[in-house]
Parts: C-alpha cells; sequence; structure tokens
C-alpha cells in the first residue's frame, strides 16, 4: 500500500533530479578541465629558466630567457596594489560596521561599493590612463598599483564587509557595555575577532589583482626588465602570457602557456594558503 | 566611608603602574569622534570614485558626441578612424551577442547547480562545491583565454561547426559562414564557464533565504521535494534569481581579455554564433596604442569605454538593488 | 491494546551523538498518546521518525523498525511521500504556506491529485475548515492571503491542510507552545474531537497539557523510553522512580 508506485510525480523528480546532478559535475569537470589543459599545455615548456630569467634578446623570436620580469612584476604590481587598498578597505570596513551598520548611508556605500564592484577592469585602466597623462606620469608601476588598487578595493571591502557583519553581535556589545568606545571596539575587538576573514579578504583581493590584464594594459606599460623604481614601466604575468600568444612561433607560444601555468600555480597557491590561514585562525574567534 | 576607600585604592593602583591618571575620558571620546570624521570621508570615496570615472569618460568622450549625430556614431556600421567613420554598431551587436550566448548557455545549468546545492545535497556535496567554486572564480581571466584558445576554439572549428553545418544550417543564426572556431560561440561557451560561479552562489544564497519551515510544510503534507521547490520555493525567490542573472550578465558585458582571444575580432554586425565578432572591451583594448596618432580616436575609444561603463551601471544598480533586499544581511 | 505504530529497536543519532537509544512502544489506535519528558530527552525526535522528517537533517542515522499497521514505513521499497500522507505533522511554529488559504488547504489535495474538479476541491476545502473550526471565521475570505490570518488562525489553517490529505495518524509537536491561551485551548479541542477518527500522538513539555490530553503516555528520558501505558497508570502510579520523579518535579 505504501509501494513506490511510478507516479508521474516521482518520475519528474528523478528526471529533474538527473539533470541537476549533471549540472553539477559539469561545473565540477569543468574546472577539472581547465585546470588539466594548462598543466598539460604549459609543462613542457616549464623549465628554471622561465622562472629565473629575464627574457633575452629575441625572447619573443624563440631564443632565451625566461618570464621573470613578469613573475616579479606582477608580485609588485599586486603587492603594492594590495598594500594600497588595505589602507582605504580596512577604515571603510570597520565603519560600515561599526558607526553605519544598516544605516540608510550605510546602504548607499554599500551600493557604491557593489556598483564599483561592478565596473570591469578595463574602464578602470582606462581612467587611470587618463589620470595619468593628465598629470604626466608615464607607464609605471607606480600607475599600474593605482589603478590595481581601485580595481581591488571593492573586492577587498566587501569580503571584509561579509566578514565583520557576521560577528556575533554579544561580542560588540559586550565590548561597549565594558565602557569602551566604538573605535576602541572597531580596532581592538573587531579586528582581532576578525582576522581571519580579515586575511582571507587580503588573499582574495590579491589574487584578483595578480590575474587581471585589462586594468593594467595602459598603465604599467610593458618591459623586459624588472623595475627597480617606482616610475619604471613593468611587465605583467597576463600581458606576458597574452604577448607570447601572438607570436607566429610555435616554442613562443608553449613558454606563453607555461607563462599561464605560473600564474594558475600563482593563484591555486594563494587561493589555498588562505582557506589554511583562516582555518589556522579561527581558533581564537567567538563563534 | 566606603566610597573613599575605594576611589584612593584605585588611585595607589594606577601610581603603582606608573601612570598618573587614566587616559582620560574626554581623550578618548575626542579620538573618538576624530576617527568617526576621518573614517566617514573615507567612506565618501567609493562614491566620489564613480562620479570621477563617469564625469572624465564623458569629458573625454564629447569631441566625439559633439561632432557626430548619435545616431550615425551608434548606428552607424562603418568604423575606419583615418577617414573619421566612427560607427559603433557592429561592436555594440557583437557585444550584445556575445553576452547573450554566454548567458544562455550559463543559467539553466547554474541554476540546476544551485537548487541542487540548496535542496537536494548532503552537506558533504556542498563542502566539496564550495572550492570548486572559489577556484573557478579566481582563476586569471587570461588563463580563461588560453584555455579557449586550447579547448574551446579547436572545439567549435572541429565538432560544433561540422555538426551546425551539416544539421542546422538552415537556420540563420547558427550558419557557419567562416572556417575558424574564432567564434560568438566560443566567447559565449568561455564566458559562460566564467560567470557560471557567480551565479551559482548568489542564486544559492537566494535559496537559503526561503526559510525550512515552508519546505517542511509542503513535505509534511506528503509533497515531494521537486514539488516543493517547484510551488513553494522557487515563486519566492524569482526576483532574486533574475537580479542574478542580471547582475553576470553585466560582468559578461565587461569581461575583456578571455573573449578578445577567442572571438575572432571582426568589426561585422553577426548574424550567426558562428560569426566572428568584436565587442566594445576588445575594442578598446586592442587600439589603445594607436589612439593618440589619429584624431578623435581616443575620444571614440573613451565613447567606447563610456557606452560599455552606462550599460553595465544600470545592469549592476537594478540588479544590486534587489539583491540587496532580497538577501539582506547575507549580500555578500 | 488495538496498536497502530508499533516502534521496533529504533536508534537515531545526530551525527555521533544518540540521540535515541533503543526505543520500543505501540501507540493505539484513534486514541490521544502524549510523549512528554524534560527538554533534550528526545521527544521531538522519536516524533519526526514516525513520518519520517528525521532524515530531513544533514547527518542524520537511523536504524530499526517503524511499523505502521505492521508495515515498516523505513523499508526499501516505500514511497516516502506516501507515508507522509498517512501521517500528518502538526509543527509547532505555524508556517501557512505562501498562498491564499484556500489554496493552502487545496494544496495537499493537488499534489497527490485527490479529486477531480473544482467543485470537489472546493466542498473539500469547506470541509476541512469546518473541521478545524475555521470556516465561520475565513468562509468569506477565502482568497485572502493565509499570512493576514492571527498565529492562532494560522495554526488552525495548518491543521486543515493537514487532514486535507487524509491521514491516518496526526502528529503534533508541540502544537500550541506558539500560541497565547485562548487559540491554544481551541487547538486542543479540535485535537480531541479528532481522536474519534484519527490516533493522535503530541508532544508537549508541559505536564498539565499532558494530562488534559493524554489517553496513553510515553515518557522519555535522555533518549530512552522509561515508561509507557495508559494514562490513569502512569500518572497515579508511575512504575519507575525516574517517572515519578518527573511527575513530582513539575510542580
Amino acid at each position: 500500500m505504501m509501494k513506490k508506485r511510478w507516479q508521474r510525480r516521482h518520475l519528474i523528480e528523478a528526471f529533474v533530479k538527473g539533470l541537476m546532478i549533471v549540472s553539477f559535475l559539469i561545473v565540477a569537470a569543468g574546472l577539472g578541465e581547465i585546470l588539466w589543459t594548462i598543466l598539460v599545455q604549459g609543462l613542457p615548456a616549464l623549465n628554471w629558466a622561465m622562472v629565473t630569467q629575464v627574457p633575452q634578446g629575441g625572447f619573443y623570436l624563440g631564443k632565451g630567457g625566461g618570464v621573470l620580469n613578469a613573475i616579479l612584476g606582477s608580485l609588485y604590481l599586486a603587492g603594492g596594489g594590495t598594500l594600497l587598498a588595505l589602507i582605504f578597505s580596512l577604515p571603510i570596513a570597520l565603519y560600515l560596521e561599526t558607526y553605519l551598520g544598516d544605516s540608510d548611508w550605510g546602504r548607499y556605500v554599500r551600493l557604491s561599493l557593489d556598483v564599483l564592484w561592478g565596473i570591469p577592469t578595463i574602464v578602470y585602466g582606462v581612467f587611470g590612463f587618463i589620470i595619468m597623462l593628465a598629470i604626466g606620469l608615464r607607464a609605471s608601476l607606480l600607475a599600474g598599483i593605482v589603478v590595481l588598487s581601485l580595481v581591488e578595493l571593492p573586492i577587498m571591502v566587501r569580503a571584509m564587509d561579509e566578514v565583520i557583519r557576521r560577528m556575533p553581535v554579544d561580542l560588540e556589545q559586550a565590548a561597549l557595555a565594558l565602557g569602551s568606545t566604538k573605535l576602541e571596539v572597531a580596532v581592538r575587538v573587531v579586528t582581532r575577532q576578525m582576522l581571519p576573514g580579515i586575511i582571507t579578504a587580503i588573499l582574495l583581493a590579491f589574487g584578483r589583482g595578480i590575474g587581471d590584464a585589462a586594468s593594467v594594459l595602459f598603465t604599467a606599460g610593458y618591459t623586459d626588465r624588472i623595475p627597480t623604481s617606482l616610475m619604471q614601466p613593468t611587465a605583467s604575468l597576463p600581458l606576458a602570457v597574452f604577448f607570447q600568444l601572438g607570436t607566429p612561433y610555435p616554442i613562443v607560444q608553449q613558454r606563453g602557456y607555461a607563462s599561464a601555468l605560473i600564474l594558475t600555480i600563482i593563484v591555486l597557491i594563494i587561493s589555498i594558503s588562505s582557506r589554511w590561514i583562516s582555518s589556522r585562525l579561527n581558533k581564537y574567534t567567538v563563534k | 566611608m566606603n566610597r573613599q576607600i575605594q576611589l584612593d585604592i584605585n588611585k595607589t593602583n594606577l601610581e603603582a603602574e606608573g601612570r598618573l591618571c587614566r587616559p582620560s575620558v574626554v581623550a578618548r571620546n575626542r579620538q573618538n569622534q576624530l576617527a568617526k570624521r576621518t573614517f566617514f570621508v573615507i567612506t565618501l570615496l567609493p562614491m566620489i570614485l564613480i562620479a570621477a570615472i563617469t564625469i572624465i569618460l564623458v569629458v573625454r568622450s564629447w569631441p566625439i558626441l559633439s561632432t557626430y549625430s548619435p545616431k550615425d556614431l551608434f548606428l552607424g556600421s562603418t568604423w575606419k578612424p583615418d577617414s573619421g567613420l566612427f560607427g559603433f554598431w557592429p561592436y555594440i551587436t557583437g557585444t550584445f551577442w556575445v553576452t547573450i550566448v554566454g548567458v544562455l548557455l550559463a543559467v539553466p545549468p547554474c541554476l540546476l547547480t544551485a537548487l541542487y546545492l540548496s535542496e537536494y545535497s548532503h552537506s558533504f556535496t556542498r563542502s566539496l562545491a564550495k572550492p570548486i567554486l572559489d577556484l573557478l572564480a579566481a582563476i586569471p581571466p587570461v588563463v580563461y583565454g588560453v584555455w579557449g584558445l586550447l579547448a574551446i576554439v579547436p572545439f567549435v572549428e572541429d565538432a560544433l561547426a561540422p555538426f551546425s553545418k551539416r544539421w542546422l544550417n538552415s537556420i540563420p543564426i547558427f550558419k557557419v559562414a567562416q572556417p575558424t572556431g574564432f567564434s560568438i560561440i566560443a566567447g559565449g561557451i568561455v564566458l559562460a564557464v566564467m560567470i557560471a560561479p557567480l551565479i551559482i552562489s548568489v542564486v544559492y544564497e537566494i535559496l537559503r533565504t526561503v526559510p525550512n519551515d515552508l519546505r517542511d510544510a509542503s513535505l509534511a503534507v506528503g509533497a515531494t521535494q521537486w514539488q516543493t521547490i517547484r510551488q513553494v520555493v522557487i515563486p519566492r525567490v524569482i526576483p532574486g534569481m533574475v537580479a542574478a542573472v542580471v547582475l553576470a550578465a553585466s560582468r559578461a558585458l565587461g569581461e575583456t581579455m578571455a573573449v578578445l582571444m577567442v572571438v575572432g575580432n571582426v568589426a561585422q554586425v553577426p548574424n550567426s554564433i558562428f560569426d566572428a565578432a568584436y565587442p566594445l572591451p576588445a575594442l578598446i583594448a586592442n587600439n589603445y596604442g594607436d589612439m593618440m596618432s589619429i584624431p578623435l580616436y581616443d575620444a571614440a575609444l573613451l565613447c567606447a569605454a563610456l557606452i560599455l561603463l552606462i550599460l553595465i551601471l544600470i545592469f549592476n544598480i537594478l540588479s544590486t538593488l534587489v539583491l540587496q533586499r532580497v538577501l539582506g544581511k547575507n549580500w555578500a | 491494546m488495538d496498536t497502530h505504530i508499533r516502534v521496533r529497536n529504533l536508534n537515531a543519532f545526530y551525527g555521533k551523538q544518540q540521540a535515541l537509544k533503543d526505543v520500543n512502544i505501540e501507540i493505539p489506535r484513534k486514541q490521544v498518546t502524549v510523549i512528554m519528558g524534560p527538554s533534550g530527552c528526545g521527544k521531538s525526535t522519536l516524533l519526526k521518525t514516525l513520518n519520517r522528517f528525521l532524515e530531513l537533517t544533514d547527518d542524520t542515522k537511523i536504524s530499526g523498525e517503524v511499523l505502521v499497521d505492521e508495515q515498516d514505513i523505513y523499508a526499501r521499497d516505500v514511497d516516502v511521500t506516501e507515508v507522509r500522507k498517512r501521517v500528518g505533522l502538526l509543527a509547532q511554529r505555524p508556517s501557512p504556506l505562501p498562498m491564499s488559504i484556500y489554496e493552502n488547504v487545496a494544496y495537499g489535495m493537488h499534489i497527490h491529485q485527490m479529486r477531480n474538479d473544482r467543485v470537489s476541491y472546493k466542498q473539500a476545502v469547506k470541509h476541512y475548515l469546518e473541521i478545524a473550526g475555521l470556516w465561520d471565521e475565513v468562509g468569506k475570505r477565502l482568497h485572502d492571503p493565509a499570512t493576514s490570518l492571527s498565529i492562532g488562525q494560522q495554526q488552525r489553517l495548518c491543521l486543515a491542510r493537514g487532514l486535507a490529505v487524509e491521514p491516518e495518524i496526526i502528529l503534533g509537536d508541540e502544537p500550541t507552545s506558539a500560541l497565547d491561551p485562548i487559540s491554544a485551548q481551541n487547538v486542543e479541542k479540535r485535537l480531541l474531537d479528532l481522536k474519534e477518527h484519527y490516533t493522535i500522538v503530541i508532544v508537549t513539555h508541559t505536564l498539565r497539557q499532558a494530562k488534559r490530553l493524554a489517553d496513553y503516555v510515553i515518557y522519555m528520558y535522555l533518549g530512552e523510553v522509561v515508561e509507557a501505558g495508559p494514562a490513569q497508570e502512569v500518572f497515579n502510579n508511575p512504575k519507575h522512580e525516574r517517572t515519578r520523579a518527573y511527575l513530582e518535579g513539575q510542580f
């Protein structure tokens, strides 16, 4: 009497569920496919020289060298950009939570941050380029850092805001009840509780910054040398990939794949370490 | 009597600590007020930035906006900067074609995946899904472009296009008119994968806002899970889902690098998904070097950027407003 | 005793934590059975195993048998939606579906396609709203949203909704604890009326309610059934020390 009957609705459910599982597997398999392709195509050309040397003469024609200029360039760009973004992001995020909460102004600020987050990086690049020209700055590490910091700012604030908003209200109120001012609560209590989340936010923004090409395309320039000052142009890994793939020489294209692999590995390392760090630091946080 | 003793004890302790008096309440409050004002100024930054970007783009594209009529600019199909012809229409349509294909390809599987993760899967599957989605979102656009070059373009060229040529040739939008795999469909596929994590995670969050009590109420009278989803859960989340799709579309509109590498960069008004196209971001990225030499070229490219910006701002603001309301505290 | 539900060797786990230990009970037909005990003793958990709701929570494990009319509802080939049709649940917090009053009551019938035409649906809705004691109050505004009702009315609506799928058994998970005293009284009266046709199993944390409603009592402590029997016997002459302590401690 209660046996499973082949009712239409059960069949429909089984069908839909099947579709769902297939969809999920496609998404998961997609990730695997992408990583696998990059690995397989990039690995052959990946060697020690690629990672430790700068392009020698004729690099783009097939002669020797590596992409150290781009690797370091990207690290400098993203490092500087992240640092600069952090200086503004943390106060904004803290202010949002501690003073603004769910107020109207808070909503406007959050809306503008979301809008900034949605602006494509090429627009930031163009904007940066115009400002650069206007103040007479040439394509340089500094310009790239500033534009990247603009790109990373909304990402970082959003990620921090997400973490800070989840903070148990009791914690904040306990601190306030002891007589701290809101500033003190923000600096001493919120920051420490939110430390893992803040670090994750920083790493997340760094990862996005290092992978972006459109913003640094106009502003950081390109060079085969490792920059020694902020005013010099700098190479970046995404652009290195792009330029190497643009040549007609298979050897150079192979090296392009290898450069893409290097970039992917860097991003994977950042992603995995942010997970690891956040789980380690979560020891002290109040749940 | 007692109170007197209390105060003295306090004083003694502090003196023992080497401090003469407590950081006075006045000083701490002054600190607080100063910080409050500084921070307030800092929170103005985002809005100032948006305004600055928009204004500068408008100002710098003014030369071309004032020289040509909107009709010539936006509906014109010829792009010959040397001859002073700036017709954006091929680029605008190219942008829309790639974005629409990308969104259409992404939405069904992503909605299904989000539903699966929210309504059916075990917590184990969900804990697997999170890192997968995070990784997909972290992969740099240029790497997606490389993957597109290596895997998708050949796939289109060797499998999809011949298939379409054989079976779908009579349908205009599937007509294969060029031999390479560099096409709108290739760009669409790459875009779809790029926006997938966004759609899945936002729709998942939206589904999570439906209280379990409602699901239980439906299940308790013997409804199947799919009946529950279809009749109780989904109707409640439709606005949010639409907003999620619009948000993803706004991201797809602006994606430059990955699309540029696989879409062919041929300025034509597309007629089929197998045609190559030239979206606005690619136009800007490819030509920045030549900008300065030809008059009005820079204004034209900045106008392209302006068009892009305005489109994206509209999509973005609308969808964000809806999502902020739907997700409330969980908006991230 | 005319046993409607028989539970044999039931064990339930939330992850590694055991919530039900070797439960063996019988629930009589067409009587009100009350499951009582201190909080955390597993009463709700036990209730949820009776309509296979427990498995909706992540990471739960259930072993043993729950036999309704000697058929194990956990058997492999059993359709869980049919189980839930036969065993209805009235939850603690009223949860009207986001639809009109009419649609709420008709929902279950539509799901199972129990009627043939609009007329019989309308009649059925009226019938069940009357049983729940709600018809007089809402008969004129059937198409208003269900959320416009007061909380007591919502709970009665949920009752009507559950009855509409023609269950044999009605479970109640502290069905009146979220209601004001008058609504609570109303719902209790309905339940007592219903026992003429349905087997009713209620979880409650108030001894007074248990005494008012119970024909049969199951007392639980820390996941185990300590004592079970007809209400008169258990309340007046508890066999176990624990039961006695609970009964006395409640005053």
